[in-house]
């Protein structure tokens, strides 16, 4: 399979068929903590995107040049230490971006900038990367799937977004009120997506 | 054994470099911020109400510090805040008016006609888009579904009997309800202003008459007895100007319609 080919794929199982909100079920407290409205929505599934493409790349190097013995320049297996690893590469990572983009980019920080450090422990991130090294993906492939795996998270969140909004204009009963009318919102959410299951390309 | 060695050495070098860079990146990047906006921001109400016109606290904070915003904006906080902020500053705070927001309608469950029963969203909004003017046969009448209650985040706003009220004591004039109103009914007024005239109508005197028991038929009565002069009839409402009253609440008394109304007592 050429590499166009495999980021055809990864991207397109990323993004609908195993979206990572709806069939993975990962990333679900900025999913139902952040949509309330649209525009935050979109903040919030912008900054994951960011998050997830840029530890993908960086876990994905740190996994191959240290921790994996056939590839690291130490010649040991660490492979026992990822979570570990990944968890201290994530925290880093999400904090340096925060300071950077407050310097350098202060219009892409003040859209952005709230939602960074909720990141921080978001499991979607976490998820990412393990399942990089789970399905033995290289460097690209990882970072293709860290940000086709935002963009599901995006497309998620935003559609769950605006479903809400009108939500709150319909009739439902009273004990509905709250989370319920959202979590019921979700799974049908996700009972559609459950329609991509089984699609494969090549 | 050493892949303990080589495990605790590498995640601890792997931790030291991340500390290491973080802390370069921290002065790096810091970004520098005034420690009169501190010092601004630490006085303002916090509500983020938008009252000032700026983009937050934050951003009036901001603006305050560079010296580009009146220190007295902050309607939130009131005037002890203009104080401690002119303080900060180094000038004079000026006179902060208070001002709390009004709902001129008096159109209460029983007194303003509907055209028929509304049994849509609870939203103002949602209603206007029944003829331009919701189920109120009145144009200018407050539909009473409360999105300017909504709006309020000082819990200052209530719906009683279909109308709007504010709570004066907790309303800090911040106008977020009206901006809220589809209607454009609901106004800023000064919180020393002892009545107001509680209608909107511009609609002529008969026409209100068969549709609001308690609209102003623009009688001129009140214009005819204010001893000040202060009260003119225009366009088929009376408006009251404050630069001439005196306060004595003689319209009040004698309005037929009783929609001259006290706003407080003495």
């Amino acid at each position: 399979m050429g590499l166009l080919t495999s980021i055809l794929s990864i991207s397109l199982g990323a993004i609908l068929i195993n979206n990572f909100i709806f069939s993975q079920f990962l990333g679900c407290c900025p999913f139902l903590g952040c949509s309330s409205k649209v525009d935050t929505a979109v903040g919030m599934g912008l900054a994951v995107t960011f998050v997830m493409g840029l530890a993908s790349a960086i876990c994905s190097l740190i996994n191959t040049y240290i921790l994996v013995a056939e590839t690291s320049i130490f010649g040991v297996d660490l492979s026992f230490l990822q979570t570990l690893t990944f968890i201290l590469v994530i925290a880093a990572l999400v904090q340096f971006v925060e300071m950077f983009l407050k310097k350098a980019i202060p219009s892409l920080y003040s859209a952005l900038g709230i939602y960074l450090p909720l990141i921080t422990t978001n499991c979607a991130v976490l998820g990412v990367v393990l399942l990089n090294v789970q399905n033995s993906y290289n460097f690209i492939e990882s970072t293709v799937y860290g940000i086709t795996g935002g963009l599901g998270f995006l497309l998620a969140i935003v559609l769950f977004a605006s479903v809400r909004e009108r939500v709150q204009f319909a009739e439902y009963p009273e004990s509905f009120e709250g989370f319920p009318i959202c979590l019921v919102t979700a799974s049908l959410l996700a009972l559609a997506f459950m329609g991509f299951s089984g699609m494969k390309i090549f | 054994m050493t892949y303990v060695i080589y495990a605790i050495a590498i995640l601890g070098i792997l931790g030291a470099v991340f500390g290491a860079i973080l802390a370069i990146a921290s002065k790096v990047f810091a970004v520098e911020v005034d420690p009169k906006q501190a010092a601004v921001r630490e006085c303002l109400a916090g509500a983020n109400c938008g009252g000032c016109g700026f983009p937050g606290c934050d951003g009036y904070a901001a603006a305050v510090a560079n010296g580009e915003a009146p220190v007295n904006k902050c309607v939130a906080a009131g005037p002890e805040a203009a104080e401690k902020i002119a303080e900060i500053m180094g000038v004079a705070a000026g006179e902060a008016v208070k001002m709390v927001a009004f709902v001129p309608c008096s159109g209460t469950e029983g007194h303003a006609v509907k055209r028929f029963n509304y049994d849509g969203p609870k939203n103002c909004q949602a209603a206007m888009l029944f003829g331009g003017k919701s189920n109120m046969d009145c144009r200018f009448a407050c539909i009473g579904l409360g999105n300017c209650a909504d709006a309020c985040q000082f819990g200052a706003m209530k719906i009683v009997d279909g109308v709007a009220k504010v709570d004066r004591e907790q309303c800090v004039g911040c106008g977020a309800c009206v901006d809220a109103c589809p209607k454009k009914i609901v106004k800023l007024v000064r919180y020393d202003q002892f009545v107001e005239v509680a209608c909107s109508s511009h609609d002529k005197g008969a026409a209100v008459n068969k549709i609001c028991e308690a609209g102003c038929i623009g009688c001129m009565k009140c214009q005819r007895e204010c001893p000040a002069d202060a009260i003119v009839v225009t366009d088929n409402l009376a408006m009251i100007d404050i630069s001439k009253c005196v306060q004595c609440g003689h319209c009040a008394d004698i309005c037929p319609r009783h929609i001259i109304k006290f706003q407080y007592k003495i």
